[in-house]
């Protein structure tokens, strides 16, 4: 056990820290509290440069223009990226989720048609998994592929896609064996979002925002070579996305977390509070250390994660753990933000009593879809109970 | 930048484990529970031929040298077993007090018969307050003689020395004398007793000033947090396997959601509170800027979930779990003595927030 960085890792931090320093855009607090669809192109230009860069996709083998970094350098990869508070990259899901499925389940034609694209952010990739029948139980999805001569012609609904509106391409899961079990029916499609036969509509989520989209596809003609593994093995291709999803992203959120806890007791220097500074409110400081301590928990426990996966080789069920208790955790924050800020917490960013230009009654109405997105907190106690424990099946 | 146990932490857990499974079983640690002291001297010999009562400490003294995180696995261990006897107060607590505070003669003399299970020592903080809060101690010593009433002290029955936090420094002294009066308090965990001691103008040799008390006491913290982690997985343990095999409505109850819910979480907070443990015995070790809040963190998140853990395990046992014969109880004991022992989580939430708040503390800038 060593929580130093190695002499590599070091070296990765310097030669990152040197290039974002140079090259980190500065205007972007201007940009960030506008709507996704305004500050977009300014993302993608971002991820250029990243790419330009050699940056995009550090985690990535070399062979497809990523750097092969290890779990560390990728968590010090985000740590620099949070500490310079650079602009987050506009191919999320392509980067993170979607290119690394394509490089584990593609064919040769596949990664050279979309990989390059993924990364220079010339194509924008968004997700359709989730069906208004088909959320926890991914696998009873109902949307169908027939196939037609050389296509699939897909008929159904997605929704929760994110990136949806601006989406060039969709990995989209579909039915195409309705008459095997759920799990063995199923095939991942790349879709051409611009294709005949797909609509795209905005969900309003509680937040008011739309980060989200429903996906109607009618007759939608996709080509065969656009699928993506083996016809019927979708279920796999999905679950290795899954687990992507699980895994990595916990990693980049702590710095955010680091931050907030530090602002809130920044902040409890100032709140007045029963005639004092909140920070001499004894319930309150309670209420920070404990705040504070599950956020360094966090830390370490991906920590663990990362080195467990060092040694094993792939992301496992204990991903799970890090996304229930991260989810969790962040209501608890958003909830102590609350209470330390007290009426003005509910200000919405155009008030002018807002505090922090509203990101607390924003992050408390958002933090209710942590628990949900990604595999509820029910699906990871289940995975937990069956997979990690070894607990019978449920369901 | 790794984080995980070594091949040779990992082999001294798995030694430590059989160790214990195999002279300390269940139905040992209930014998010695029964007893006035729950010491076993042919046990505490085996401790000490096994190298554990001298695991941390320098050759120089017979000790084996190994790091804080070493003496952290062990008491991970000792606590998966419910190990009764002093091995947390002589060599977690007192010993690390000697090694900090006392001079370099009289850790040679104390150490070394430490080392080689020749004595056995405890260590007196509380008083009347119930606080563990060195600041709060009234005791003085007047011409190197201590009067008056020490509460909660684990293991004094069979310690040799009694290393005592007075206003005016550490003192050692003897237990035998007869101006020391020991006496057991009814706490509810039977595996480690507690006494309150009557000192009576007691004979104290001075080790140091208190203000070498802090990395010490704070070694002690995580070793009693890493003493819940073996407790809690233990109960995790024995909790997975019932609910594995008890059935209710034709099927084993694990495979209801109700049930294997509880389960995760117990697991999840199993797995953190090691988490905060062994970060903290490496901070210590290393000397780390962040080494104080982090025995704190540890110590706060196995005192509040050793309790949940304990209640979920209790209740995933239905009537089971509240029966005499079943073990959890006795983790569930235990795990109450140690929340409260060094400070409980409120305690460390406070010394976290002073940390954090009031202080312009590195570990609050640290990423």
């Amino acid at each position: 056990m060593d929580l130093r960085l190695t002499k590599e890792e070091v070296a990765f931090r310097d030669e990152f820290r040197a290039w974002l320093e140079a090259k980190v855009p500065r205007d972007w607090p201007n940009w960030r509290e506008k709507p996704l669809e305004e500050s977009f192109p300014y993302l993608r230009a971002w991820q250029r440069k990243l790419y330009e860069g050699g940056w995009a996709a550090v985690s990535w083998p070399k062979e497809y223009g990523g750097r092969s970094a290890t779990l560390m350098q990728q968590a010090i990869f985000w740590e620099e990226m949070a500490r310079l508070e650079a602009p987050p990259m506009a191919n999320a899901l392509g980067l993170g989720l979607i290119g690394p499925t394509i490089i584990a389940h593609g064919t040769a034609a596949q990664k050279e048609r979309f990989i390059p694209k993924i990364l220079s952010a010339e194509e924008i990739w968004c997700q359709g998994f989730s069906e208004p029948n088909a959320g926890s139980d991914l696998a009873a999805l109902q949307t169908e592929a027939r196939l037609d001569g050389e296509h699939y012609v897909v008929n159904g609904q997605k929704v929760w896609t994110s990136y949806g509106w601006v989406g060039d391409w969709c990995e989209l899961v579909v039915r195409t064996d309705p008459a095997v079990p759920k799990h063995k029916g199923l095939t991942v499609l790349l879709v051409d979002m611009k294709s005949r036969g797909v609509e795209v509509r905005p969900l309003r989520q509680m937040t008011g925002e739309s980060e989200f989209n429903e996906i109607f596809c009618r007759d939608v003609r996709v080509p065969i070579e656009n699928v993506l593994g083996k016809v019927n093995d979708g279920w796999n291709v999905a679950v290795s996305t899954l687990m992507h999803e699980r895994g990595a992203y916990g990693a980049r959120l702590i710095l955010t977390f680091k931050r907030n806890i530090n602002r809130l007791i920044e902040l409890s220097r100032t709140v007045q509070r029963n005639g004092r500074p909140a920070a001499q409110d004894p319930v309150l400081r309670q209420k920070l250390a404990q705040c504070f301590a599950e956020v360094e928990i966090m830390r370490l426990n991906q920590l663990r994660a990362f080195s467990r996966i060092a040694v094993t080789g792939a992301p496992g069920p204990e991903g799970s753990i890090q996304k229930l208790f991260w989810s969790e955790l962040n209501q608890r924050l958003q909830q102590l933000a609350q209470e330390l800020l007290g009426p003005f917490g509910q200000l919405q960013a155009e008030d002018p009593h807002a505090v922090d230009k509203g990101i607390w009654s924003y992050g408390y109405l958002r933090s209710r879809g942590n628990t949900i997105e990604a595999g509820t907190s029910e699906v990871q106690r289940n995975i937990i109970g069956h997979f990690v424990l070894g607990l019978p099946r449920s369901y | 930048m790794e984080f995980g146990l070594n091949e040779s932490q990992e082999f001294l857990k798995e030694s430590a484990r059989k160790f214990f499974a195999g002279e300390c079983p269940m139905a040992e640690v209930r014998r010695l529970m029964e007893t006035d002291t729950a010491f076993d001297s042919n046990l505490w010999a085996k401790l000490v031929e096994q190298g554990y009562t001298g695991i941390t400490f320098p050759e120089e003294f017979g000790g084996v040298g190994l790091g804080t995180l070493e003496l952290i696995v062990l008491m991970e261990e000792a606590g998966r077993a419910l190990l009764p006897g002093p091995l947390f107060s002589t060599v977690a607590l007192a010993g690390s007090v000697l090694l900090d505070v006392a001079s370099a003669e009289q850790k040679k003399k104390y150490l070394t018969a430490i080392c080689r299970g020749e004595a056995r020592a405890t260590v007196a903080i509380p008083e009347a307050s119930g606080s563990w809060d060195a600041a709060d101690v009234q005791m003085s010593a007047v011409n190197g003689r201590l009067t008056g009433e020490k509460l909660f002290v684990p293991d004094a029955a069979i310690a040799d020395w009694m290393i005592v936090v007075a206003r005016n420094g550490v003192f050692l002294v003897e237990s035998k004398a007869p101006s020391v009066r020991v006496e057991l308090m009814l706490g509810m965990d039977l595996t480690r007793k507690i006494y309150s001691v009557q000192f009576e103008n007691a004979p104290a040799e001075k080790l140091g000033e208190t203000s070498g008390l802090s990395r010490a006491l704070d070694i002690a913290t995580v070793a009693l947090a890493a003493e819940l982690v073996g407790g809690m997985q233990r109960t995790l343990d024995l909790t997975v396997e019932y609910a594995k095999t008890r059935k209710q409505f034709g099927k084993p109850i694990g495979m209801f959601q109700a049930v294997q819910h509880q389960c995760a979480d117990m697991y999840l907070e199993t797995e953190s509170s090691r988490s905060a443990a062994y970060y903290a015995a490496w901070a210590l070790q290393e000397n780390a800027p962040d080494a104080s809040s982090a025995a704190s963190i540890a110590k706060i998140y196995a005192s509040d979930a050793s309790r949940t853990v304990g209640n979920r395990g209790i209740q995933v046992h239905g009537g089971m779990g509240f029966t005499w014969e079943n073990d959890i109880h006795l983790y569930y004991r235990r795990a109450k003595n140690s929340e409260n022992t060094l400070g409980d989580a409120t305690f460390h939430r406070e010394r976290l927030a002073s940390l954090l708040i009031d202080a312009p503390a590195v570990s609050a800038q640290r990423a």
